[in-house]
């Protein structure tokens, strides 16, 4: 059956419906990582977001249940040139997910790169475009969407029990790949809601703030909890984690034009000069003031990508030291926040 | 970390000549890494005994060296040159190797030269096999389960099925597969004798595991990255180099790539290459996802050429940059601009390459593939999905359609039996990125049914043609000359454009021209390219025959074929209308009639009478040419030739020549006129050749004039000339680009690919400045062909008229006898000084050999011969020892008790006598001359030789300028 992307600019990409027959709405973005497509569509970051895929074979090495980084997936559609089954886009249909191939992903990736992510619908169930260019402008915007809440744990629970120090990870839509990295480290990881309060933080050695969906800018809650909690035990955000650090200590944030997603995108470490490749997934990032607590920067754009706070015993990544998918370059960002967390328990 | 300030002058070291395991990558390596450093500000000295590299122009460096790549050679030019550094990771294992030798002699210490790159102990690591697995198991990873062993008395107990790799060799080199102890030894043994430290490595198999390679780049500063993966469609067992291989890889999972990752990361810090490329090879066992490091180059090599063309990023160049002190973060992405090199390359389109193979050169050889590199060049194609680069990989090479790799993983084989799409051809950027940078890429593939992102504007450009995959034949000399067309026609104002999908050449650079589409060189594919760009015109006749093949079809299409237009190729090449030619300006050819069947060319024979060459109608590099003594003969080269023949009068004892000229349609200019050192009959590929010719005159030269001007060439035009009692005959002309091109043009200094390509666009001879006729250059230079029999256990290592040789190399020098013996040592067999020689000859060189012996007593060497040979040296009053079974003298080689053989067979077909001999002195590298005349020059060069010197190429193209 044929099926299109939309974007809300009226551009249309024709293909074959590969996954379930629906029509889905969100942002279009595109990520750039070869592997780990399984990873991607369970990343709670993709929330509202129709992922196309540049890579253009998807689907090769099958799914495999120990590969999402959720109980769900959270694309809301999938953009491929080539989906390869039937393992991948069986999987795709029984979680309901659209999906197309045969799709010019270039074209999808160019333009969006030119004018920037926004709007768009996958239609797999025949509407025609104009009834899906009306529903796709009824859409909200990313810009100003408060999506943690709802991809959030509503209960703490213990990912893992073993371990010398116990570490919080404040779930805003966390990926597994980071309670994992932390056990691995040998530390008792717990995750807990997104409004769990400082206080309760704070009885941890020590708490991570994780990924997550939508624009950090209506977080206040979340970054309000973050203010509270900082210098009272060590804390590393990653991603949105990172962004709310930033916004708990009076920085400001800002939606780029179509983001960073892939496993490509090099990262300098001002304080030691040495570059890491990293996974990345962000739409938003911090302002790039003249900041010294910036102790990293993109190689591709310039833009943040940590802040160390060490009066605060704070530091974050934009990008993703957990990986999964992407290069392991940066595990040791977690690595070393664990023996941090231990020296100071 | 900026660049180094402590260094202004580096040497590189090429590759030599080409060779099977080492082609034209290094010269694409070497290229960028010249550029980037004089860029720099450094003074660059290039040693490299192959003419037809593009590196050894004398434009791409300072100095260039044409000299053997032997310690000697290379230590002549540093003392000369005495650089601060010396660069050996872009000149390939041979470079490497050399740096190693150096060191060990004590040259570079002497001279206070630091090797950068790589050090010494980088270079022991990587290539010692018990270092390297301290190296692995360092890392927590594993080798195979392996043991090193000197010789074949500590094989007890050793593992079965087993790979065997001789430490120190080219491409797998001597290495093999042994099922059983016995073909254990065997196999040992050979590698033991072509490891230059006698060492080998037995490993227990692992055949049938998947293979992955992964391109690393790492700075001083510890940072690295990744540049591409490779997966291997053959798995484990066949050399990487004779595989498919396709890129990225397509069936490992993201922890499973990651797992690699990291491994190939931690061996290059173990191993401590502190800045440049490297190449990781990984097995990886399917089932149970173990992993095993099969080995490690620490310099650019063939798959970090396949991985530069394949995503875009230049490894050699960053290499260059990194060696020099620059950090991955300070290097630009050419292809983005804006990005750094620390950016890892991301595909949005899958890539493919093939092996070509040219077994049907090596009657006899075992074709099996193993573990020793085989194939002589590749195709590399590239598509959005599989099913399409692999195809368009293919397109070209003479493959069965439905052939697949033995144990091919279940992914690919589904794929493969999806149909190749089909529809609307469109073009797509190479831009390393996945479009997610805006990037003025001039890099393009071809795709169905998408948009296309290639505009051109009509009528800038001049499409160029290249050569397609390197074969005998056909192979870097024609990239060169592609190279430098595609030079010259920037610098007249046009937009260069090449079409090519060799992934080893320089050509393929995107920065060798305006736009590269990297494309079959098949009708449908040039065809799309030029509906494209709509160009002023189309060069040909710099590819060789691949592009001649579709000079009609494009000129039928419309486009205009720039210079020579292809009813002068179909003049020079339709045997009828040749002829015919020939008869009207009174040249003289060879008699020679056309035969459809074995009877009709017997017949033809016995009217022309024999001897008789006897080859296919249309023919590359003496494809199945032969020549016969009698009607049996000739029935038999039919049957193999099969479809139509040419049969020609073969001119015995002949002394053949090689001219290149240059003709503008009014005039020819006769640029170079080379003289064969071996009779007529052995192919002028694998002849060697000496410039000037002894043989040259104004009888000849008014020849080639007449030629040119009549056949309607405008650009160059190569003439095979030969001389019998004084009499000239014209055996071939072609009025296109020869495999003695570069040669020509590096001894008489003159870029004659430039003067054609001025030409084509309109310039008369009058207009070029050349020298004046006759353009003899200062001294003697002597072009000699590398033959890779060793690689061809079972093939007769015999000279003859079908090319056999992989490359070339060059030696300059005042005389004939030093400029020989200097070409024999740059291809590897360098003259013996001394010791004894082994003489058996066939009855019609019987008189010959006095000569030959007489000069060789004189030098001092003892003599062994066959009884009849013996017999007429005893006669002629030279000592000699008589033996008389091939099986003795084939143990004396073995046992290195003769330093040089000379055997020139009697009757002509495969296999005939003496050939355990050859074969043994193959095996043995001990210098072997199959024909008369190569012996006298070998035993003249033995006795008349001086201590060569070195000197730049830039140097003797002044002196030659000076009246």
């Amino acid at each position: 059956m044929s099926g299109y992307l939309l974007l809300e600019d009226g551009t249309a990409f024709a293909g074959q419906s590969t996954g379930a027959s629906a029509t889905a709405f969100g942002e279009a973005v595109f990520t750039t990582a070869m592997t780990g497509y399984q990873e991607v569509v369970t990343d709670p970051s993709f929330t509202g977001q129709i992922v196309s895929f540049t890579a253009p074979m998807v689907g090769n090495y099958g799914v495999d249940p120990s590969r999402d980084e959720s109980s769900a997936a959270h694309a809301t559609a999938v953009v491929m040139r080539e989906a390869r089954g039937p393992g991948w886009t069986d999987w795709l249909v029984e979680r309901g997910l659209p999906a197309l191939t045969g799709i010019d992903t270039r074209s999808v990736v160019l333009h969006l790169r030119d004018r920037g992510a926004m709007r768009a619908a996958v239609v797999c169930d025949g509407r025609t475009p104009d009834e899906a260019l009306a529903a796709v402008l009824a859409q909200p915007s990313m810009a100003g969407a408060a999506l943690a809440p709802l991809v959030s744990c509503t209960d703490a629970y213990a990912f893992s029990t073993d371990g010398d120090i116990r570490i919080a990870v404040v779930d805003y839509g966390a990926k597994r790949s980071i309670p994992r990295r932390l056990a691995k480290q040998g530390a008792a990881v717990t995750v807990v809601p997104h409004d769990t309060p400082a206080d309760e933080l704070a009885r941890y050695d020590g708490v991570v703030l994780s990924n997550g969906p939508g624009d950090p800018e209506p977080l206040d809650a979340q970054a309000a909890i973050v203010t509270e909690l900082l210098g009272r035990v060590p804390v590393l955000g990653i991603c949105l984690g990172h962004q709310l650090l930033a916004r708990a200590t009076g920085r400001a944030t800002f939606k780029l034009p179509f983001g960073h997603r892939g496993a490509n995108h090099p990262v300098l470490d001002r304080v030691t000069g040495r570059v890491f490749v990293t996974a990345q997934n962000h739409g938003f990032a911090v302002e790039a003031a003249d900041d010294p607590a910036v102790s990293e920067v993109s190689l591709y754009d310039g833009t943040v990508e940590g802040l160390r706070l060490p009066e605060l015993r704070a530091r974050s990544a934009q990008f993703h030291p957990e990986a999964g998918p992407g290069p392991h370059d940066a595990w040791r960002i977690i690595d070393e926040f664990v023996a941090e967390v231990r020296n100071a328990a | 970390m900026p660049r180094r300030t402590d260094i202004q002058s580096i040497c590189l070291i090429g590759s030599g000549p080409i060779v099977i395991g080492q082609a034209c990558e290094f010269d694409y390596a070497g290229c960028q890494a010249l550029k980037v450093l004089r860029e720099d500000g450094f003074r660059t000295i290039v040693v490299n005994s192959n003419p037809a590299t593009i590196m050894t122009d004398p434009g791409f460096a300072d100095a260039t060296y044409l000299e053997p790549l032997d310690v000697e050679g290379v230590a002549s030019v540093l003392r000369r040159e005495r650089p601060d550094a010396l660069l050996p990771t872009m000149g390939g294992q041979t470079a490497l190797n050399l740096a190693r030798e150096l060191h060990e002699a004590g040259v570079l210490e002497e001279l206070g030269i630091e090797l950068i790159g790589a050090d010494v102990d980088v270079i022991a690591r990587a290539e010692d096999r018990q270092l390297f697995k301290d190296a692995v198991e360092s890392c927590g990873l594993e080798v195979p389960v392996s043991r090193i062993v000197t010789s074949i008395d500590q094989l007890e107990g050793a593992p079965v099925p087993a790979v065997v790799r001789p430490a120190f060799t080219l491409g797998g080199h001597g290495g093999g597969f042994a099922w059983t102890f016995e073909e254990l030894v065997a196999q040992v043994e050979r590698g033991i004798a072509e490891s230059p430290i006698g060492q080998v490595l037995v490993d227990q198999s692992i055949k049938g595991w998947d293979e992955f390679e992964l391109e690393v780049v790492r700075d001083r500063a510890d940072n690295v990255v990744i540049v591409c993966s490779i997966e291997n469609l053959d798995p484990m067992g066949v050399h990487t180099g004779d595989s498919v291989t396709v890129a990225p890889q397509m069936t490992l999972s993201d922890e499973a790539y990651q797992e690699l990752r990291d491994a190939a990361c931690a061996i290059v810090r173990a191993v401590g290459v502190d800045t440049g490329g490297s190449n990781v090879q990984f097995a990886r066992n399917r089932d149970t996802g173990e992993i095993r490091v099969i080995e490690m180059n620490p310099r650019v090599s063939r798959s970090s050429a396949l991985a530069s063309k394949a995503t875009g990023y230049p490894i050699a160049k960053v290499a260059a940059k990194l060696a020099v002190g620059y950090t991955l973060d300070e290097i630009p992405n050419d292809l983005t601009g804006t990005t750094p090199a620390s950016f890892e390359p991301t595909l949005d389109y899958v890539v493919v390459k093939w092996p070509r193979f040219a077994f049907e050169k090596f009657a006899g050889a075992d074709t099996t593939l193993g573990t020793q590199m085989k194939s002589v060049g590749e195709s590399m194609g590239i598509g959005r999905t599989f099913r399409e680069a692999f195809d368009k990989a293919r397109r070209g090479l003479e493959i069965d359609p439905n052939w697949r790799p033995e144990g091919l993983h279940p992914w690919f084989a589904a794929e493969l039996e999806r149909p190749v799409p089909t529809g609307d051809v469109v073009f797509k950027r190479v831009d390393s990125c996945a479009g997610e940078v805006e990037a003025a890429s001039n890099y393009f593939y071809s795709t169905r049914n998408e948009a296309d992102e290639a505009r051109p504007e009509p009528g800038k450009s001049v499409v160029i043609l290249g050569s397609g995959p390197n074969r005998i034949g056909q192979g870097i000399e024609f990239d060169y000359c592609c190279v430098h067309a595609a030079q010259s026609f920037r610098a007249l104002g046009f937009e260069a454009v090449m079409v090519n999908c060799n992934p080893e050449t320089v050509s393929t650079d995107y920065d060798t021209s305006d736009r590269l589409y990297f494309e079959p060189l098949d009708e449908e594919a040039v065809l799309a390219v030029l509906e494209r760009e709509q160009p002023v015109g189309v060069c040909i006749q710099f590819g060789g025959q691949t592009p001649l093949k579709l000079a009609r079809a494009i000129e039928r299409a419309g486009y205009r074929i720039l210079g020579t237009p292809y009813d002068a190729i179909d003049l020079a090449e339709d045997r009828e209308r040749f002829g015919t030619l020939a008869a009207e300006i009174g040249v003289r050819c060879p008699a020679w009639e056309i035969a459809d069947t074995p009877e009709q060319a017997a017949e033809a024979a016995e009217r022309i009478g024999f001897p008789v060459l006897v080859r296919p109608s249309y023919v590359l590099g003496g494809r199945a040419m032969r020549v016969c003594y009698d009607g049996g003969e000739v029935l038999a080269a039919v049957r193999t030739a099969g479809g139509t023949v040419l049969v020609d009068r073969f001119l015995e004892r002949a002394v053949e020549l090689d001219v290149d000229a240059l003709c503008d349609g009014r005039d020819t200019y006769v640029a170079a006129v080379m003289e064969h050192v071996e009779e007529a009959g052995i192919h002028s590929g694998d002849s060697s050749c000496v410039l000037p010719a002894p043989s040259d005159s104004p009888v000849v030269r008014d020849v080639v004039r007449r030629l040119g001007v009549a056949l309607g060439t405008v650009g160059l035009l190569n003439v095979q000339l030969a001389i019998v009692d004084d009499e000239i005959y014209v055996l071939e002309a072609n009025p296109r680009a020869s495999r003695t091109v570069p040669f020509a043009s590096k001894a008489i200094g003159v870029n004659l690919v430039d003067a054609a390509c001025r030409l084509a666009a309109g310039a008369s001879l009058a207009d070029l400045d050349l020298p004046i006729e006759p353009a003899h250059p200062a001294g003697v230079h002597v072009k000699a062909a590398v033959l890779p029999f060793a690689r061809f256990p079972g093939a007769d290592p015999v000279l003859g008229p079908e090319m056999r040789s992989t490359g070339e190399v060059m030696a300059s020098a005042p005389d004939f006898p030093t400029a020989f013996a200097k070409a024999e040592r740059a291809a590897g067999r360098g003259l013996p000084a001394s010791g004894t020689a082994f003489l058996s000859v066939c009855d019609a060189d019987k008189d010959g050999v006095i000569d030959v012996a007489t000069t060789l007593v004189g030098a001092g060497f003892a003599l062994i011969a066959t009884s009849g040979t013996a017999t007429v040296l005893a006669a002629a009053g030279l000592t000699v020892a008589e033996i008389d079974k091939d099986a003795a003298v084939a143990d004396l080689i073995r046992g290195r008790k003769v330093s040089l053989v000379v055997n020139t067979p009697e009757g002509r077909n495969a296999r005939r006598d003496g050939w355990k001999i050859r074969e043994a002195a193959t095996i043995a590298r001990i210098p072997c001359v199959t024909t008369l005349a190569g012996a006298r020059a070998a035993a003249d060069a033995i006795a008349g030789a001086d201590t060569p010197t070195a000197i730049p190429l830039q140097e003797r193209h002044a002196t030659a300028r000076t009246p």
